[in-house]
């Protein structure tokens, strides 16, 4: 036991010299969870656009103004005359162009309807389609206030209702996925770097010929990885709770648990890849390679699931990040208890003890 | 008998590294495996040392078998590998302590042990053992190698890459150890450093040439052995391998050490051939041969 915690405090003195790896291991979760915070969303906010009103009458005045009036859009310029449209657009600024056909509020009272043109800039086209579906429902709402006067046979009015993520803020889907790629990388890659590190240097030779037992080896560097990462998740926690408002439904305790389990899960991996790899440098690119891709397309963090290709979805299921991603959405998010997540955390757990038994049974006793 | 090697072979890939190695190390005895790098030095200390497993033969540290006993022979022996191999990022003191806690001792328990040679790093032992100079770099891996008071010390190429002074230091540590009654088999590329040990294995190639000791196997140099000089060294080489009655030539120091085939060899006929050869400020002495010559000879 002694020798054991002899071994853990070397570790230890290891992590905090090396201020570089030191840096990378706290500044990373803090800059990616910010970064997919603020910088990377799929909502819009105060999209400029530009109005080319033909008509310039009190309906349209009114339906600009409406679209004004959304935190969505700002309007940037008026522009007089067709060609002005692509001006606009090679400028850059707007994103959008509403053309107001000619005489609006006549035709609208004559034949029932008039038409507005909307031009959207898509050289980004999530960003197009987005504003597009906007502005098509701004001006619905519109159509509506308007008909409420007149007499309508019949009406479908449908009734929307987003359960779970009612503002549909997209921090609430990248929380986990930062999450589980942090807790990945931190476990899975420190700790197959820091083993092979011993390879590399010979201080493995030293240890193979000490009375020190492989599991005392394997365990001592683990712990230390282990600590550190509760420490990155506590800080994600607490980040996506102050910072972006992220509710925590559900027990702390659980999400506490699971974590430690998918932390669990990710370190065996990291020995299975140190048991692998020669070198220090491998065993970055194969954890580089080999896990971040598939925790960042295949998890379903930023590309669903259910809509890759069949194959995918099969493959999809050796992800160990997968079934984390929907225990902490779970947890975070719909406030489950285990009774819900049961089946996701056994899969983790089979999985965690498949790892560890490998990479016992790989770890050599020897070189070569 | 504190180490007993019998028929040990060992191959790679591609290269038989250890072929039919035997030999027996006394208990007490230093012991030293002489031969140029790739002679198969290191491979036979990690055969030794339990890290590899021979392909063929079987061999005994400290009267444990090497495959039964593997894990009492790793308690009981001190490795200090040929490449420095201690934690850089970790202090002198730090070091120590770290291999101290892993055997299951203390720096205290066997101080008087590693006394000698580390009061020489102690002055430095906040210093991080990455920034050792190479000299202070091997007393600090004896130190580490010596903490659990090992019954047999193996030592890879300890000097290699240590400037002349520490390496006398460093010799004069390894006899204090034997006298200690620690069993130490150490290997060097340098033949100078194969006078201080007990006996001596010439190896080459993964075979033993001979093993006796030092002045043994120099009495046993079968020829006798002339220190020629000239002021041309190159030509003179070059004069002396022409020669139709050489044995050996090859530059030592200075000098150059020439042997002949003829038992009735008379160096004015030499001389001759070469003021033949236009050479001049030609002197030839008999010398003493050194261990150098006798793994020459072996070897060739």
């Amino acid at each position: 036991m002694k020798q054991f915690r002899g071994f853990v405090i070397k570790e230890f003195y290891h992590i905090f010299r090396d201020k570089r790896s030191l840096f990378i291991l706290f500044g990373m979760p803090i800059a990616q969870i910010l970064l997919f915070g603020f910088a990377i969303t799929n909502e819009i906010n105060n999209v400029d656009i530009a109005v080319l009103d033909h008509s310039k009458d009190a309906t349209t005045e009114e339906m600009i103004n409406s679209i004004a009036a959304s935190e969505y859009f700002s309007i940037d310029q008026f522009i007089e005359r067709e060609a002005d449209i692509e001006t606009v657009f090679k400028q850059g600024k707007v994103k959008a162009v509403l053309n107001i056909e000619k005489d609006f509020s006549q035709k609208l009272i004559k034949d029932g309807k008039a038409y507005v043109q909307i031009i959207t800039d898509a050289t980004d086209p999530n960003t197009a389609n987005t504003i597009f579906n906007y502005v098509t429902s701004i001006l619905q709402k519109f159509q509506s206030s308007k008909n409420k006067s007149a007499e309508f046979p019949y009406q479908i009015v449908p009734q929307t209702r987003m359960v779970y993520n009612p503002e549909l803020k997209s921090v609430f889907m990248f929380v986990p996925g930062v999450m589980t790629i942090i807790l990945m990388l931190v476990s899975a890659m420190m700790t197959s770097i820091s083993i092979t590190r011993e390879k590399e240097l010979g201080t493995m030779e030293i240890l193979l010929v000490s009375p020190l037992k492989p599991f005392q080896v394997i365990v001592g560097k683990v712990v230390p990885y282990i600590f550190l990462s509760v420490i990155n998740a506590i800080v994600i926690v607490v980040l996506s709770i102050f910072i972006f408002k992220m509710p925590v439904e559900g027990s702390l305790f659980l999400l506490g648990l699971e974590s430690v389990l998918f932390i669990i899960t990710a370190l065996a991996l990291g020995i299975l890849i140190s048991s692998i790899a020669q070198t220090q440098q491998t065993a970055m690119m194969i954890s580089l390679m080999g896990l971040m891709l598939p925790v960042i397309l295949l998890s379903g963090f930023i590309f669903p699931i259910s809509s890759m290709p069949f194959i995918l979805q099969i493959i999809s299921n050796i992800v160990p990040a997968k079934w984390f991603i929907i225990i902490i959405k779970g947890i975070m998010l719909k406030g489950v208890g285990l009774w819900f997540i049961w089946k996701e955390t056994l899969v983790l757990l089979g999985m965690t003890v498949f790892f560890i038994g490998l990479s016992v049974k790989k770890y050599k006793i020897r070189l070569e | 008998m504190s180490i007993v090697v019998s028929n040990i072979s060992k191959s790679y890939k591609t290269v038989k590294a250890l072929k039919n190695i035997s030999f027996e190390v006394n208990e007490g005895e230093l012991f030293g495996l002489i031969g140029p790098d790739g002679a198969g030095k290191t491979t036979l200390f990690r055969v030794l040392t339990t890290l590899l497993i021979a392909d063929e033969g079987k061999a005994t540290v400290a009267g444990y078998d090497l495959l039964k006993d593997y894990k009492t022979i790793r308690e009981s022996v001190g490795y200090m590998p040929g490449r420095f191999s201690l934690y850089q990022d970790l202090t002198v003191e730090e070091n120590l302590k770290f291999f101290a806690t892993i055997f299951g001792t203390t720096i205290a328990e066997n101080y008087d042990l590693i006394k000698d040679i580390y009061v020489q790093i102690e002055p430095f032992k906040t210093r991080r053992a990455g920034k050792l100079s190479g000299g202070m770099k091997q007393k600090l891996a004896l130190s580490c190698a010596l903490i659990h008071k090992p019954k047999v010390l193996f030592l890879d190429e300890p000097t290699t890459g240590v400037d002349p002074v520490s390496r006398k230091e460093f010799w004069e540590m390894i006899k204090r150890l034997q006298q200690k009654g620690i069993t130490i088999l150490v290997s060097t590329p340098y033949m100078d450093e194969a006078a201080l040990c007990d006996r001596i294995a010439l190896i080459q190639d993964g075979t033993i040439l001979q093993i006796d000791t030092p002045e043994a196997i120099i009495k046993h140099y079968p020829k006798a052995i002339y220190n020629v000089s000239a002021d041309n060294m190159y030509q003179l080489i070059e004069s002396l391998k022409a020669y139709e009655h050489s044995h050996s030539v090859y530059p030592f120091g200075e000098f150059v050490h020439y042997t002949d085939k003829r038992t009735g060899f008379d160096p004015k006929q030499l001389k001759k051939y070469l003021e033949e050869k236009k050479l001049a400020g030609i002197s030839i002495e008999i010398t003493q041969p050194t261990i150098e010559d006798a793994f020459m000879e072996l070897a060739i």
